[in-house]
Protein backbone atom coordinates (compact mmCIF):
# COMPACT_ATOMS: atom_id res chain seq x y z
CA UNK A 1 0.00 0.00 0.00
CA UNK A 2 1.20 3.49 -0.75
CA UNK A 3 0.80 4.96 2.72
CA UNK A 4 0.78 8.68 3.36
CA UNK A 5 4.16 8.40 5.13
CA UNK A 6 5.87 7.33 1.86
CA UNK A 7 4.57 10.50 0.24
CA UNK A 8 6.06 12.64 3.00
CA UNK A 9 9.40 10.83 2.55
CA UNK A 10 9.30 11.48 -1.18
CA UNK A 11 8.70 15.19 -0.53
CA UNK A 12 11.52 15.12 2.04
CA UNK A 13 13.80 13.66 -0.64
CA UNK A 14 13.06 16.53 -3.05
CA UNK A 15 13.64 19.06 -0.25
CA UNK A 16 16.83 17.36 0.93
CA UNK A 17 18.18 17.46 -2.63
CA UNK A 18 17.66 21.22 -2.64
CA UNK A 19 19.58 21.44 0.64
CA UNK A 20 22.50 19.47 -0.87
CA UNK A 21 22.66 21.57 -4.06
CA UNK A 22 22.54 24.78 -2.00
CA UNK A 23 25.27 23.47 0.30
CA UNK A 24 27.48 22.88 -2.75
CA UNK A 25 26.73 26.36 -4.07
CA UNK A 26 27.55 27.82 -0.63
CA UNK A 27 24.09 29.31 -0.17
CA UNK A 28 24.11 28.45 3.55
CA UNK A 29 20.81 30.11 4.45
CA UNK A 30 18.89 28.25 1.76
CA UNK A 31 20.59 24.96 2.64
CA UNK A 32 19.62 25.30 6.32
CA UNK A 33 16.04 26.24 5.39
CA UNK A 34 15.43 23.24 3.12
CA UNK A 35 17.25 20.85 5.49
CA UNK A 36 15.01 21.85 8.42
CA UNK A 37 11.85 21.33 6.36
CA UNK A 38 13.10 18.03 4.95
CA UNK A 39 13.70 16.73 8.47
CA UNK A 40 10.28 17.94 9.65
CA UNK A 41 8.67 16.14 6.72
CA UNK A 42 10.54 12.89 7.12
CA UNK A 43 10.09 12.76 10.90
CA UNK A 44 6.57 14.27 10.90
CA UNK A 45 4.63 11.10 11.62
CA UNK A 46 6.87 10.02 14.50
CA UNK A 47 6.76 13.56 15.93
CA UNK A 48 2.95 13.48 15.96
CA UNK A 49 3.01 9.96 17.45
CA UNK A 50 5.35 11.10 20.24
CA UNK A 51 3.11 14.09 20.93
CA UNK A 52 0.09 11.81 21.20
CA UNK A 53 1.99 9.60 23.63
CA UNK A 54 2.59 12.62 25.86
CA UNK A 55 6.17 13.45 24.90
CA UNK A 56 6.02 17.12 23.93
CA UNK A 57 9.74 17.66 23.35
CA UNK A 58 9.68 16.81 19.59
CA UNK A 59 6.77 19.18 18.86
CA UNK A 60 8.46 21.91 20.91
CA UNK A 61 11.61 21.41 18.84
CA UNK A 62 9.51 21.81 15.68
CA UNK A 63 8.14 25.02 17.19
CA UNK A 64 11.73 26.26 17.63
CA UNK A 65 12.51 25.12 14.07
CA UNK A 66 9.56 27.16 12.75
CA UNK A 67 10.90 30.24 14.52
CA UNK A 68 14.31 29.62 12.90
CA UNK A 69 12.66 29.26 9.47
CA UNK A 70 10.87 32.57 9.97
CA UNK A 71 14.13 34.26 11.01
CA UNK A 72 16.03 32.82 8.03
CA UNK A 73 13.35 34.19 5.70
CA UNK A 74 12.67 37.42 7.55
CA UNK A 75 16.27 38.54 8.03
CA UNK A 76 17.04 38.09 4.34
CA UNK A 77 19.42 35.18 4.84
CA UNK A 78 17.92 33.31 1.90
CA UNK A 79 19.14 34.13 -1.59
CA UNK A 80 17.09 33.64 -4.72
CA UNK A 81 19.10 31.62 -7.21
CA UNK A 82 20.19 33.60 -10.25
CA UNK A 83 17.75 32.95 -13.11
CA UNK A 84 19.44 30.72 -15.68
CA UNK A 85 18.68 32.84 -18.75
CA UNK A 86 21.99 31.89 -20.35
CA UNK A 87 20.67 28.65 -21.81
CA UNK A 88 17.74 30.35 -23.57
CA UNK A 89 19.06 29.35 -26.98
CA UNK A 90 19.44 25.73 -25.86
CA UNK A 91 15.84 25.75 -24.62
CA UNK A 92 14.62 27.24 -27.89
CA UNK A 93 16.42 24.55 -29.90
CA UNK A 94 15.09 21.77 -27.68
CA UNK A 95 11.57 23.21 -27.95
CA UNK A 96 11.85 23.11 -31.76
CA UNK A 97 13.09 19.53 -31.68
CA UNK A 98 10.64 18.03 -29.15
CA UNK A 99 7.52 20.04 -30.04
CA UNK A 100 4.20 18.66 -28.82
CA UNK A 101 5.94 15.74 -27.10
CA UNK A 102 6.71 18.21 -24.29
CA UNK A 103 3.01 18.49 -23.44
CA UNK A 104 2.72 14.75 -22.69
CA UNK A 105 4.47 14.58 -19.30
CA UNK A 106 3.04 17.97 -18.26
CA UNK A 107 -0.52 16.77 -18.80
CA UNK A 108 0.31 13.42 -17.26
CA UNK A 109 0.51 14.81 -13.71
CA UNK A 110 -3.16 15.86 -13.56
CA UNK A 111 -4.44 13.02 -15.75
CA UNK A 112 -2.69 10.15 -13.95
CA UNK A 113 -3.64 11.66 -10.57
CA UNK A 114 -7.29 11.93 -11.58
CA UNK A 115 -7.49 8.45 -13.10
CA UNK A 116 -5.81 6.87 -10.07
CA UNK A 117 -8.10 8.80 -7.74
CA UNK A 118 -11.18 7.58 -9.61
CA UNK A 119 -9.89 4.00 -9.77
CA UNK A 120 -8.74 3.97 -6.11
CA UNK A 121 -11.70 1.93 -4.79
CA UNK A 122 -11.02 -0.81 -7.39
CA UNK A 123 -7.23 -1.02 -6.92
CA UNK A 124 -7.55 -3.58 -4.15
CA UNK A 125 -6.97 -7.30 -3.75
CA UNK A 126 -8.72 -8.66 -0.70
CA UNK A 127 -7.60 -6.56 2.25
CA UNK A 128 -4.68 -5.10 0.36
CA UNK A 129 -5.32 -1.69 -1.21
CA UNK A 130 -2.99 0.36 -3.38
CA UNK A 131 -4.13 3.58 -1.69
CA UNK A 132 -5.39 4.17 1.86
CA UNK A 133 -9.20 4.28 1.83
CA UNK A 134 -9.50 7.58 3.67
CA UNK A 135 -7.17 9.80 1.67
CA UNK A 136 -6.48 8.61 -1.87
CA UNK A 137 -5.80 12.00 -3.48
CA UNK A 138 -2.37 12.61 -1.97
CA UNK A 139 -0.85 9.20 -2.82
CA UNK A 140 -2.46 9.43 -6.27
CA UNK A 141 -0.78 12.81 -6.81
CA UNK A 142 2.57 11.40 -5.67
CA UNK A 143 2.32 8.41 -8.01
CA UNK A 144 1.15 10.69 -10.85
CA UNK A 145 4.22 12.88 -10.36
CA UNK A 146 6.54 9.84 -10.35
CA UNK A 147 5.05 8.47 -13.59
CA UNK A 148 5.32 11.91 -15.18
CA UNK A 149 8.99 12.24 -14.14
CA UNK A 150 9.82 8.90 -15.78
CA UNK A 151 8.10 9.98 -19.01
CA UNK A 152 9.72 13.42 -18.89
CA UNK A 153 13.15 11.79 -18.52
CA UNK A 154 12.44 9.60 -21.56
CA UNK A 155 11.16 12.49 -23.67
CA UNK A 156 13.97 14.88 -22.79
CA UNK A 157 16.68 12.17 -22.54
CA UNK A 158 17.97 13.86 -19.39
CA UNK A 159 19.70 12.00 -16.57
CA UNK A 160 17.63 11.35 -13.39
CA UNK A 161 19.85 13.67 -11.32
CA UNK A 162 18.80 16.48 -13.66
CA UNK A 163 15.21 16.20 -12.34
CA UNK A 164 16.35 16.92 -8.78
CA UNK A 165 18.69 19.68 -9.98
CA UNK A 166 15.72 21.36 -11.71
CA UNK A 167 13.41 20.97 -8.71
CA UNK A 168 16.11 22.50 -6.50
CA UNK A 169 16.42 25.43 -8.91
CA UNK A 170 12.66 25.99 -8.75
CA UNK A 171 12.63 25.68 -4.95
CA UNK A 172 15.32 28.34 -4.64
CA UNK A 173 13.26 30.53 -6.97
CA UNK A 174 10.10 30.01 -4.90
CA UNK A 175 12.12 30.36 -1.72
CA UNK A 176 10.20 30.78 1.56
CA UNK A 177 6.90 31.51 -0.22
CA UNK A 178 6.43 27.78 -0.72
CA UNK A 179 6.30 27.21 3.06
CA UNK A 180 4.01 30.16 3.84
CA UNK A 181 0.73 28.23 3.28
CA UNK A 182 1.80 25.66 5.87
CA UNK A 183 2.71 28.37 8.33
CA UNK A 184 -0.61 30.18 7.79
CA UNK A 185 -2.53 26.97 8.37
CA UNK A 186 -0.54 26.56 11.58
CA UNK A 187 -1.44 30.13 12.59
CA UNK A 188 -5.11 29.23 12.01
CA UNK A 189 -4.66 26.40 14.50
CA UNK A 190 -3.01 28.72 17.01
CA UNK A 191 -5.78 31.35 16.63
CA UNK A 192 -8.40 28.65 17.13
CA UNK A 193 -6.79 27.43 20.37
CA UNK A 194 -6.32 30.93 21.76
CA UNK A 195 -9.98 31.93 21.29
CA UNK A 196 -9.60 34.54 18.53
CA UNK A 197 -12.64 33.24 16.60
CA UNK A 198 -15.03 33.43 19.51
CA UNK A 199 -13.91 36.99 20.28
CA UNK A 200 -14.56 38.16 16.69
CA UNK A 201 -18.04 36.60 16.60
CA UNK A 202 -18.81 38.16 19.99
CA UNK A 203 -17.83 41.63 18.79
CA UNK A 204 -19.88 41.47 15.57
CA UNK A 205 -22.92 40.16 17.46
CA UNK A 206 -22.86 43.29 19.62
CA UNK A 207 -22.98 45.85 16.81
CA UNK A 208 -25.68 44.71 14.33
CA UNK A 209 -29.39 45.58 14.56
CA UNK A 210 -30.73 42.04 14.95
CA UNK A 211 -34.36 42.63 14.00
CA UNK A 212 -33.55 43.63 10.41
CA UNK A 213 -33.28 40.68 8.01
CA UNK A 214 -31.25 42.69 5.54
CA UNK A 215 -28.82 43.97 8.18
CA UNK A 216 -28.25 40.43 9.46
CA UNK A 217 -27.70 39.07 5.93
CA UNK A 218 -25.20 41.81 5.11
CA UNK A 219 -23.45 41.40 8.47
CA UNK A 220 -23.10 37.64 7.89
CA UNK A 221 -21.76 38.15 4.35
CA UNK A 222 -19.29 40.84 5.36
CA UNK A 223 -18.31 38.87 8.46
CA UNK A 224 -17.50 35.84 6.31
CA UNK A 225 -15.39 38.00 3.98
CA UNK A 226 -13.50 39.84 6.71
CA UNK A 227 -12.88 36.79 8.86
CA UNK A 228 -11.82 34.73 5.82
CA UNK A 229 -9.38 37.51 4.92
CA UNK A 230 -7.92 37.42 8.43
CA UNK A 231 -7.67 33.64 8.62
CA UNK A 232 -6.86 33.13 4.93
CA UNK A 233 -9.40 30.32 4.80
CA UNK A 234 -13.20 30.26 4.47
CA UNK A 235 -13.33 26.90 6.24
CA UNK A 236 -11.98 28.47 9.41
CA UNK A 237 -14.41 31.39 9.17
CA UNK A 238 -17.53 29.33 8.47
CA UNK A 239 -18.18 27.73 11.87
CA UNK A 240 -17.38 30.97 13.71
CA UNK A 241 -19.58 33.28 11.62
CA UNK A 242 -22.40 30.81 11.02
CA UNK A 243 -22.50 29.89 14.69
CA UNK A 244 -22.27 33.54 15.73
CA UNK A 245 -24.65 35.24 13.25
CA UNK A 246 -26.38 32.96 10.75
CA UNK A 247 -27.67 30.25 13.05
CA UNK A 248 -29.13 32.36 15.90
CA UNK A 249 -30.31 35.32 13.79
CA UNK A 250 -30.90 34.41 10.13
CA UNK A 251 -32.12 30.83 10.61
CA UNK A 252 -33.70 30.67 14.10
CA UNK A 253 -35.02 34.23 14.41
CA UNK A 254 -35.87 35.10 10.79
CA UNK A 255 -36.57 31.57 9.49
CA UNK A 256 -34.12 31.56 6.55
CA UNK A 257 -33.39 28.39 4.56
CA UNK A 258 -30.25 26.82 6.14
CA UNK A 259 -29.11 25.12 2.90
CA UNK A 260 -29.10 28.45 1.00
CA UNK A 261 -27.45 30.34 3.85
CA UNK A 262 -24.76 27.69 4.34
CA UNK A 263 -23.85 27.36 0.67
CA UNK A 264 -23.90 31.08 -0.14
CA UNK A 265 -22.21 32.00 3.13
CA UNK A 266 -19.30 29.71 2.30
CA UNK A 267 -19.08 31.06 -1.26
CA UNK A 268 -19.10 34.63 0.04
CA UNK A 269 -16.18 33.62 2.21
CA UNK A 270 -14.41 32.39 -0.94
CA UNK A 271 -14.64 35.94 -2.30
CA UNK A 272 -12.64 36.95 0.78
CA UNK A 273 -10.08 34.26 -0.08
CA UNK A 274 -9.54 35.98 -3.44
CA UNK A 275 -8.67 39.21 -1.62
CA UNK A 276 -6.18 38.24 1.05
CA UNK A 277 -2.42 37.63 1.14
CA UNK A 278 -3.17 35.24 4.02
CA UNK A 279 -4.45 32.72 1.45
CA UNK A 280 -0.86 32.37 0.32
CA UNK A 281 -1.15 29.18 -1.70
CA UNK A 282 -3.75 30.79 -3.99
CA UNK A 283 -2.53 34.37 -4.04
CA UNK A 284 1.15 34.66 -3.10
CA UNK A 285 2.67 31.37 -4.30
CA UNK A 286 1.29 31.85 -7.87
CA UNK A 287 2.72 35.38 -7.94
CA UNK A 288 6.15 33.96 -7.08
CA UNK A 289 5.74 30.99 -9.44
CA UNK A 290 4.91 33.35 -12.31
CA UNK A 291 7.83 35.61 -11.37
CA UNK A 292 5.63 38.68 -10.90
CA UNK A 293 7.39 41.75 -9.53
CA UNK A 294 4.34 42.66 -7.44
CA UNK A 295 3.63 39.91 -4.92
CA UNK A 296 0.03 41.22 -4.66
CA UNK A 297 -0.37 41.13 -8.48
CA UNK A 298 -2.72 38.15 -8.50
CA UNK A 299 -4.92 39.71 -5.80
CA UNK A 300 -5.16 42.94 -7.81
CA UNK A 301 -6.46 41.00 -10.82
CA UNK A 302 -8.98 39.19 -8.63
CA UNK A 303 -10.24 42.17 -6.64
CA UNK A 304 -12.94 43.41 -9.00
CA UNK A 305 -14.31 39.91 -9.60
CA UNK A 306 -14.35 39.23 -5.85
CA UNK A 307 -16.19 42.46 -4.95
CA UNK A 308 -18.81 42.10 -7.71
CA UNK A 309 -19.36 38.43 -6.90
CA UNK A 310 -19.61 39.03 -3.15
CA UNK A 311 -22.30 41.65 -3.78
CA UNK A 312 -24.15 39.20 -6.04
CA UNK A 313 -23.86 36.47 -3.41
CA UNK A 314 -25.25 38.58 -0.59
CA UNK A 315 -28.17 39.65 -2.82
CA UNK A 316 -28.77 36.02 -3.82
CA UNK A 317 -28.70 34.97 -0.18
CA UNK A 318 -31.24 37.63 0.78
CA UNK A 319 -33.67 36.74 -2.01
CA UNK A 320 -33.26 32.93 -2.01
CA UNK A 321 -33.13 32.27 1.74
CA UNK A 322 -36.39 34.11 2.45
CA UNK A 323 -38.39 32.89 -0.53
CA UNK B 1 -14.85 36.98 27.22
CA UNK B 2 -11.13 37.56 26.74
CA UNK B 3 -10.66 39.98 23.84
CA UNK B 4 -6.87 40.27 24.17
CA UNK B 5 -6.07 37.41 21.71
CA UNK B 6 -7.45 39.73 18.99
CA UNK B 7 -4.10 41.51 19.24
CA UNK B 8 -2.80 38.60 17.13
CA UNK B 9 -5.18 39.63 14.34
CA UNK B 10 -4.04 43.24 14.70
CA UNK B 11 -0.42 42.03 14.40
CA UNK B 12 -1.26 40.22 11.14
CA UNK B 13 -3.03 43.23 9.64
CA UNK B 14 -0.27 45.63 10.72
CA UNK B 15 2.48 43.31 9.48
CA UNK B 16 0.95 42.85 6.04
CA UNK B 17 0.13 46.57 5.79
CA UNK B 18 3.77 47.44 6.56
CA UNK B 19 4.86 44.80 4.03
CA UNK B 20 7.10 43.05 6.52
CA UNK B 21 8.22 39.54 5.61
CA UNK B 22 5.04 37.39 5.87
CA UNK B 23 6.91 34.49 7.54
CA UNK B 24 7.97 36.77 10.40
CA UNK B 25 4.54 38.38 10.63
CA UNK B 26 2.76 35.04 10.91
CA UNK B 27 5.04 33.62 13.58
CA UNK B 28 5.00 36.87 15.55
CA UNK B 29 1.19 37.03 15.38
CA UNK B 30 0.97 33.50 16.74
CA UNK B 31 3.10 34.45 19.73
CA UNK B 32 1.16 37.69 20.31
CA UNK B 33 -2.17 35.92 20.54
CA UNK B 34 -0.56 33.11 22.53
CA UNK B 35 0.83 35.44 25.20
CA UNK B 36 -2.41 37.46 25.21
CA UNK B 37 -4.37 34.33 26.06
CA UNK B 38 -1.92 33.51 28.84
CA UNK B 39 -0.12 30.46 27.42
CA UNK B 40 3.43 29.75 28.57
CA UNK B 41 6.29 29.77 26.05
CA UNK B 42 6.81 25.95 26.06
CA UNK B 43 3.06 25.46 25.50
CA UNK B 44 3.14 27.91 22.61
CA UNK B 45 6.12 26.23 20.97
CA UNK B 46 4.40 22.86 21.23
CA UNK B 47 1.16 24.32 19.84
CA UNK B 48 2.97 25.94 16.91
CA UNK B 49 5.08 22.85 16.22
CA UNK B 50 2.14 20.49 16.31
CA UNK B 51 0.04 22.74 14.06
CA UNK B 52 2.95 23.00 11.59
CA UNK B 53 3.56 19.24 11.35
CA UNK B 54 -0.18 18.53 11.07
CA UNK B 55 -0.56 20.76 8.02
CA UNK B 56 2.06 19.36 5.67
CA UNK B 57 -0.32 18.86 2.73
CA UNK B 58 0.05 22.32 1.09
CA UNK B 59 3.77 21.69 0.56
CA UNK B 60 3.08 18.67 -1.67
CA UNK B 61 3.40 21.14 -4.52
CA UNK B 62 7.13 20.25 -4.36
CA UNK B 63 6.36 16.82 -5.83
CA UNK B 64 5.40 18.44 -9.14
CA UNK B 65 8.60 20.49 -9.35
CA UNK B 66 10.95 17.81 -10.81
CA UNK B 67 8.63 17.26 -13.82
CA UNK B 68 7.93 20.93 -14.37
CA UNK B 69 11.62 21.79 -14.02
CA UNK B 70 12.74 19.10 -16.48
CA UNK B 71 10.18 20.14 -19.08
CA UNK B 72 10.96 23.82 -18.70
CA UNK B 73 14.64 23.04 -19.11
CA UNK B 74 13.69 21.30 -22.36
CA UNK B 75 11.74 24.33 -23.60
CA UNK B 76 8.11 23.63 -22.60
CA UNK B 77 7.24 27.30 -22.11
CA UNK B 78 8.82 28.35 -25.40
CA UNK B 79 6.90 25.64 -27.23
CA UNK B 80 3.56 26.49 -25.55
CA UNK B 81 4.01 30.11 -26.58
CA UNK B 82 4.84 29.35 -30.18
CA UNK B 83 1.95 26.92 -30.48
CA UNK B 84 -0.66 29.43 -29.26
CA UNK B 85 0.88 32.19 -31.36
CA UNK B 86 0.40 29.96 -34.42
CA UNK B 87 -3.32 29.32 -33.82
CA UNK B 88 -4.90 32.21 -35.75
CA UNK B 89 -8.30 32.04 -33.99
CA UNK B 90 -6.91 31.88 -30.43
CA UNK B 91 -7.24 35.10 -28.46
CA UNK B 92 -6.49 35.82 -24.81
CA UNK B 93 -10.17 35.95 -23.87
CA UNK B 94 -11.04 32.74 -25.72
CA UNK B 95 -8.13 30.92 -24.10
CA UNK B 96 -8.82 32.06 -20.54
CA UNK B 97 -12.61 31.74 -20.72
CA UNK B 98 -12.32 28.18 -22.06
CA UNK B 99 -9.81 27.35 -19.32
CA UNK B 100 -12.09 28.77 -16.64
CA UNK B 101 -15.09 26.82 -17.96
CA UNK B 102 -13.05 23.62 -18.06
CA UNK B 103 -11.77 24.20 -14.52
CA UNK B 104 -15.30 24.87 -13.19
CA UNK B 105 -16.82 21.82 -14.88
CA UNK B 106 -14.02 19.49 -13.77
CA UNK B 107 -14.17 20.99 -10.27
CA UNK B 108 -17.90 20.32 -10.12
CA UNK B 109 -17.10 16.68 -10.91
CA UNK B 110 -14.57 16.61 -8.06
CA UNK B 111 -11.51 16.72 -10.32
CA UNK B 112 -9.80 19.69 -8.70
CA UNK B 113 -6.21 18.47 -8.78
CA UNK B 114 -6.21 18.61 -12.58
CA UNK B 115 -5.06 22.22 -12.57
CA UNK B 116 -3.27 24.65 -10.31
CA UNK B 117 -0.57 27.31 -10.29
CA UNK B 118 2.28 24.78 -10.41
CA UNK B 119 0.57 22.03 -12.43
CA UNK B 120 -0.96 24.06 -15.28
CA UNK B 121 -0.63 27.85 -14.91
CA UNK B 122 3.15 28.26 -14.79
CA UNK B 123 4.08 25.68 -17.45
CA UNK B 124 1.12 26.12 -19.82
CA UNK B 125 -1.58 28.75 -19.25
CA UNK B 126 0.64 31.73 -18.36
CA UNK B 127 2.99 31.42 -21.38
CA UNK B 128 0.01 30.70 -23.64
CA UNK B 129 -1.81 33.79 -22.30
CA UNK B 130 1.26 35.89 -22.98
CA UNK B 131 1.49 34.63 -26.55
CA UNK B 132 -2.23 35.24 -27.05
CA UNK B 133 -1.98 38.74 -25.57
CA UNK B 134 0.84 39.54 -28.02
CA UNK B 135 -1.63 39.00 -30.86
CA UNK B 136 -3.81 41.82 -29.53
CA UNK B 137 -0.94 44.05 -28.44
CA UNK B 138 2.19 43.12 -30.45
CA UNK B 139 4.44 45.32 -28.33
CA UNK B 140 3.34 44.13 -24.92
CA UNK B 141 5.14 46.22 -22.31
CA UNK B 142 6.41 44.88 -18.98
CA UNK B 143 3.41 46.05 -16.98
CA UNK B 144 0.93 44.54 -19.43
CA UNK B 145 2.89 41.30 -19.44
CA UNK B 146 2.76 41.16 -15.61
CA UNK B 147 -0.97 41.78 -15.55
CA UNK B 148 -1.61 39.18 -18.25
CA UNK B 149 0.25 36.53 -16.25
CA UNK B 150 -1.51 37.59 -13.03
CA UNK B 151 -4.86 37.35 -14.83
CA UNK B 152 -4.03 33.76 -15.84
CA UNK B 153 -3.43 32.85 -12.17
CA UNK B 154 -6.56 34.74 -11.08
CA UNK B 155 -8.66 32.88 -13.67
CA UNK B 156 -7.37 29.56 -12.35
CA UNK B 157 -8.44 30.52 -8.80
CA UNK B 158 -11.89 31.76 -9.82
CA UNK B 159 -12.53 28.62 -11.88
CA UNK B 160 -11.45 26.38 -9.01
CA UNK B 161 -13.25 28.17 -6.15
CA UNK B 162 -16.63 28.49 -7.81
CA UNK B 163 -16.71 25.05 -9.40
CA UNK B 164 -15.67 22.74 -6.59
CA UNK B 165 -18.55 23.70 -4.31
CA UNK B 166 -21.06 22.03 -6.63
CA UNK B 167 -19.37 18.68 -6.03
CA UNK B 168 -21.26 16.99 -3.21
CA UNK B 169 -18.30 15.14 -1.74
CA UNK B 170 -16.19 18.31 -1.57
CA UNK B 171 -14.90 19.34 1.84
CA UNK B 172 -16.85 22.61 1.98
CA UNK B 173 -20.20 20.92 1.40
CA UNK B 174 -19.44 18.26 3.98
CA UNK B 175 -18.24 20.91 6.43
CA UNK B 176 -21.54 22.80 6.07
CA UNK B 177 -23.54 19.61 6.54
CA UNK B 178 -21.51 18.53 9.58
CA UNK B 179 -21.82 21.96 11.15
CA UNK B 180 -25.61 21.98 10.76
CA UNK B 181 -26.11 18.43 12.00
CA UNK B 182 -24.03 19.27 15.09
CA UNK B 183 -26.57 22.06 15.64
CA UNK B 184 -29.63 19.87 15.12
CA UNK B 185 -30.43 20.68 11.47
CA UNK B 186 -30.31 17.67 9.11
CA UNK B 187 -29.58 18.45 5.43
CA UNK B 188 -28.66 16.34 2.40
CA UNK B 189 -25.28 17.30 0.82
CA UNK B 190 -27.05 17.60 -2.54
CA UNK B 191 -29.44 20.23 -1.15
CA UNK B 192 -26.43 22.36 -0.17
CA UNK B 193 -24.42 21.75 -3.34
CA UNK B 194 -27.34 22.81 -5.58
CA UNK B 195 -27.33 26.32 -4.09
CA UNK B 196 -23.74 26.75 -5.27
CA UNK B 197 -24.91 26.71 -8.90
CA UNK B 198 -26.26 30.31 -9.11
CA UNK B 199 -22.94 31.61 -7.75
CA UNK B 200 -20.97 29.40 -10.14
CA UNK B 201 -22.84 30.94 -13.09
CA UNK B 202 -22.47 34.47 -11.70
CA UNK B 203 -18.72 33.94 -11.16
CA UNK B 204 -18.30 32.69 -14.73
CA UNK B 205 -20.20 35.63 -16.25
CA UNK B 206 -18.50 38.29 -14.11
CA UNK B 207 -14.97 37.00 -14.63
CA UNK B 208 -15.51 36.32 -18.35
CA UNK B 209 -16.66 39.91 -18.80
CA UNK B 210 -13.58 41.14 -16.96
CA UNK B 211 -11.32 39.06 -19.22
CA UNK B 212 -13.00 40.56 -22.29
CA UNK B 213 -12.62 44.06 -20.84
CA UNK B 214 -8.95 43.36 -20.09
CA UNK B 215 -8.32 42.26 -23.67
CA UNK B 216 -10.14 45.34 -24.97
CA UNK B 217 -7.87 47.43 -22.75
CA UNK B 218 -4.78 45.75 -24.25
CA UNK B 219 -6.06 46.60 -27.72
CA UNK B 220 -6.48 50.26 -26.86
CA UNK B 221 -3.11 50.22 -25.13
CA UNK B 222 -4.62 51.77 -22.02
CA UNK B 223 -4.95 49.02 -19.44
CA UNK B 224 -5.81 50.66 -16.20
CA UNK B 225 -3.20 49.69 -13.63
CA UNK B 226 -5.52 48.25 -10.98
CA UNK B 227 -8.09 46.19 -12.85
Amino acid sequence: MIALSYVWWLAALVLAAAAVFDLRARRWGNAAFWAIIAITFAAGDSILAADKAGNRLPTQLVGVAVVILALLAGLGLMRRSPAGETDATAREASAQRLGHRLFGPALMVPLVTTVLFLLAPYLAVGDWRLFPASNATVPALALGCCVAVVFALRVTRARPAQALRESSRLLDQLSWAVVLPMLLAALGGVFESTGVGAAVAGLIGQVIPTDSRLACTIAYGLGMIVFTMIMGNAFAAFPVMTGGIALPLLIRQHGGDPAVIGALGMLTGYCGTLLTPMAANFNIVPAVLLELKDSYGVIRMQAATAVLLATTNIALMYFLAFR
Amino acid sequence: MNYWPLLGVAAVVAGFALRLNPMLVVVAAGFVSGFASGLSLPDQLALLGKAFVSTRAPLLIVLTLPVIGLLEHAGLREHAQRWIAGLYYMSLSLLLICYMALRQILGALGLTSIGGPAQTVRPLIAPMSEAAARKTAPDLDDGQRERTRALAAATDNVGLFFGEDIFIAFGAVLLIQTFYSANGIQLEPLAIALWAIPTAIAAFVIHALRIVVFQYGLKRGTTRPRT
